[in-house]
């Protein structure tokens, strides 16, 4: 077995038995854990993995996250309602929920598990099938922290949530496996922001699942904005089902961590279900990220629109595939993939594929996918006005990945944004 | 002020300037008019230090510095300012945001202090009056979507913003109708001034009607065949560049 799996197995053993057991999830528990062990990582050949270097991953160990203590002033601009975690554990004294309105739930998993009543978590029995679900069923194994948020019918939650993730360092590199559920009923509204940010320079290993159940007529703005430690090794899955008229928009920064793998599946099941994915892929100094989106269109009249940018420099190496299957029956689907990158050095690289399976007559579907160069002459128009090369670079670069926060249509959301993006361009000149 | 000695320009293969020479005083108004492909733009892009160009002979001193070894940048925070033939459309990049990065970049190389938001602000409004132009041109991404008009006006506004040393107009009446090559040609007398010199580089007569100029010279084969008064360019308009073309000293012919 790889030292990472064993250490996950040690982990296993070391979960306190009431914890383990409660909400009578031993027993999927176990046997989520049995198949990560049994199936081990997924192979060099795993298709769904190509892009997601393992080799030295597999290598390592970690310990379960303990927990830490962080700054309150890196919180911030980060106003409430908001739920923090740090190192995977929930922090109530830096969470602050005043602002939720009436019919809105949010808790820790960790005291949802505590009440343990097995009807409200039988969400987190889900076992996952195929081999390559290696970290999937670890986290079904593992997790007992992480974000339920509940919307009654027709509530109108108009502050953001916002969600924050926080690493810092512990005596030794740590994992955790977080696991959200975020639940909208008939006709709810809710915008969530994550942060996933880095307190130090931590090398940690984050393992998220994020489940998202839209009922019908549901609308959900979603951002995430992965500003993690450059050391630091992230997974994001999310799994999302969409019924009739629900809407799902979503924005992810990916701007951090060493190696960032995120994983998007969303299943649309109801009639005129839509989703609206932008994404910003920032793989700069010798950062690997990888995304894959992977939507389903059951139902008529469905609509997806996945509009992703990536920006590659020095070292980095960024893959992205957009798959979409349009299901015999989904006619009316309306299905639009653009994905265009900029590679702006010779080492680095570039790697996207888009993938459309249609199995139904009557649809919509047009993808396109690029890599290019920064436009000299604009690079020569910003300079002749007196912009320094770095700057007028990272001008141009911002301008290129700001595009993809209008999928939000919220101004308010999306301005709050530009300064993380620029941020994070102005880390260093990228070569 | 800005001294060309003897400048020769190559792009790629093609030789472009074959010896070119011009002095330049502060105050002064210059066009440069000639027929297309003599050169006229590439003399602009080289004083702004465009890339692609390499200068195989000559000099151009600007204020006592080398222009020709100056990154864009530097040029630009020295006193020159290109209004471009054809500006760049750059989405995604707001135009106020655009101004005050140029204009404090600028300020900071010159070791002077850079202006705040408020500070800013006041100067383009005022810059705005005196140029008769809306405001929603400084919410507006830089030239993103605008009409050609649009495009040489918000070039004019960048230039009155900056206020550069010497002015390069690259064939900023092309494409423009009457109205818009007047509205272009008031912003720029407006900003004429015994400090500032200008040079004009157009293919049309049309419009030194509107921006007179105190020197024009007509530039053929890569090189100045003709300098004279405002009237020359009434000739040219008359007789066609054919007659220039006549003139031209038997060896380049």
């Amino acid at each position: 077995m790889s030292a990472l799996l064993d250490s996950f197995a040690q982990q296993y053993t070391a979960l306190p038995e009431p914890l383990r057991a409660a909400g009578g999830l031993a027993e999927s528990r176990s046997k989520a854990l049995a198949a990560a062990l049994q199936d081990g990582l997924p192979a060099v050949r795993a298709e769904r993995w190509r892009y997601t270097p393992l080799r030295a991953l597999a290598q390592r160990s970690f310990r379960a996250a303990t927990g830490a203590s962080v700054d309150a002033a890196m919180l911030a601009h980060i106003p409430a309602p908001r739920l923090v975690f740090v190192n995977g554990w929930c922090d109530r004294s830096l969470s602050d929920l005043n602002g939720l309105a009436e019919g809105v739930r949010v808790e820790s998993l960790g005291r949802v598990l505590h009440q343990a009543h097995p009807r409200d978590v039988a969400w987190l029995g889900r076992t996952f099938a195929e081999a390559d679900e290696t970290f999937a069923r670890l986290n079904a194994a593992l997790a007992v922290e992480g974000a339920v948020i509940q919307l009654e019918e027709n509530v109108q939650q108009t502050a953001p949530l916002h969600l924050v993730s926080i690493g810092a360092t512990e005596a030794a590199d740590a994992a955790w496996h977080l696991r959200h559920l975020i639940e909208l009923r008939h006709g709810a509204a809710l915008t969530v922001v994550e942060h996933q940010l880095a307190a130090d320079a931590h090398a940690h290993f984050d393992n998220t699942l994020c489940h998202v159940h839209l009922k019908p007529g549901a609308v959900l703005r979603h951002v995430r904005q992965q500003t993690a430690s450059e050391h630091a090794t992230l997974l994001y899955r999310t799994d999302a089902v969409l019924a009739a008229g629900a809407e799902y928009r979503r924005v992810d920064l990916e701007l951090g961590a060493a190696l960032s793998r995120h994983e998007l599946n969303a299943s649309l099941q109801g009639e005129a279900a839509a989703v609206v994915s932008g994404g910003a892929m920032l793989a700069d100094a010798k950062r690997v990220l990888d995304t894959r989106l992977q939507l389903d269109h059951v139902a008529r009249d469905t609509r997806c629109d996945l509009r992703w940018r990536g920006l590659a420099s020095a070292r980095g190496k960024l893959s992205f595939y957009g798959g979409i299957h349009i299901r015999p029956g989904a006619d009316g689907t309306d299905a639009q993939l653009s994905n265009r990158n900029l590679l702006l050095s010779d080492t680095a690289e570039v790697n996207t594929q888009p993938v459309l399976v249609i199995d139904a007559d009557e649809v919509k579907a047009a993808h396109g996918a690029t890599v290019g160069q920064l436009d000299a002459q604009a690079l020569f128009y910003l300079q002749s006005r007196g912009i320094l090369h770095d700057e007028a670079r990272a001008m141009l670069m911002q301008a290129f990945l700001i595009e993809v926060l209008e999928v939000l249509e919220d101004t308010g959301i999306a301005e709050s944004l530009i300064p993380v993006l620029q941020s994070q361009l102005a880390r260093k000149p990228s070569a | 002020m800005l001294n060309i000695e003897n400048l020769h320009v190559r792009a790629g293969e093609r030789e472009i300037l074959k010896g070119l020479s011009l002095r330049l005083e502060p105050g002064k108004l210059h066009a440069i008019m000639g027929p297309n492909g003599a050169g006229k733009s590439t003399r602009g892009h080289v004083l702004a230090g465009r890339e692609g160009y390499e200068v195989t002979a000559g000099t151009v001193e600007f204020n006592g510095q080398d222009l020709l070894t100056m990154e864009p940048e530097e040029r630009a925070a020295a006193g020159v300012f290109l209004a471009f033939q054809y500006p760049v459309e750059i989405p995604g990049v707001n135009n106020t945001y655009f101004l005050r990065t140029a204009l404090n970049a600028q300020r900071k190389a010159r070791g002077e202090v850079e202006l705040d938001a408020m500070q800013f602000l006041k100067l383009v409004r005022q810059k705005l009056q005196i140029l008769s132009l809306k405001e929603d041109l400084l919410h507006r991404a830089v030239n993103a979507g605008f009409s050609g008009g649009e495009k040489k006006r918000n070039e004019i506004f960048q230039m009155a913003v900056l206020e550069p040393k010497l002015a390069i107009l690259d064939e900023t009446d092309s494409g423009l109708d009457i109205d818009a090559l007047k509205a272009v040609a008031d912003g720029v007398n407006a900003q004429r001034s015994p400090e500032r010199a200008f040079l004009v580089i157009t293919h049309y007569q049309r419009l030194l009607d509107y921006i007179v100029p105190d020197v024009v010279h007509v530039l053929a084969d890569g090189r100045i065949v003709e300098s004279g008064g405002p009237e020359l360019a009434l000739q040219l308009e008359s007789h066609g560049y054919a007659w220039v073309k006549d003139r031209l000293s038997p060896e380049t012919a």
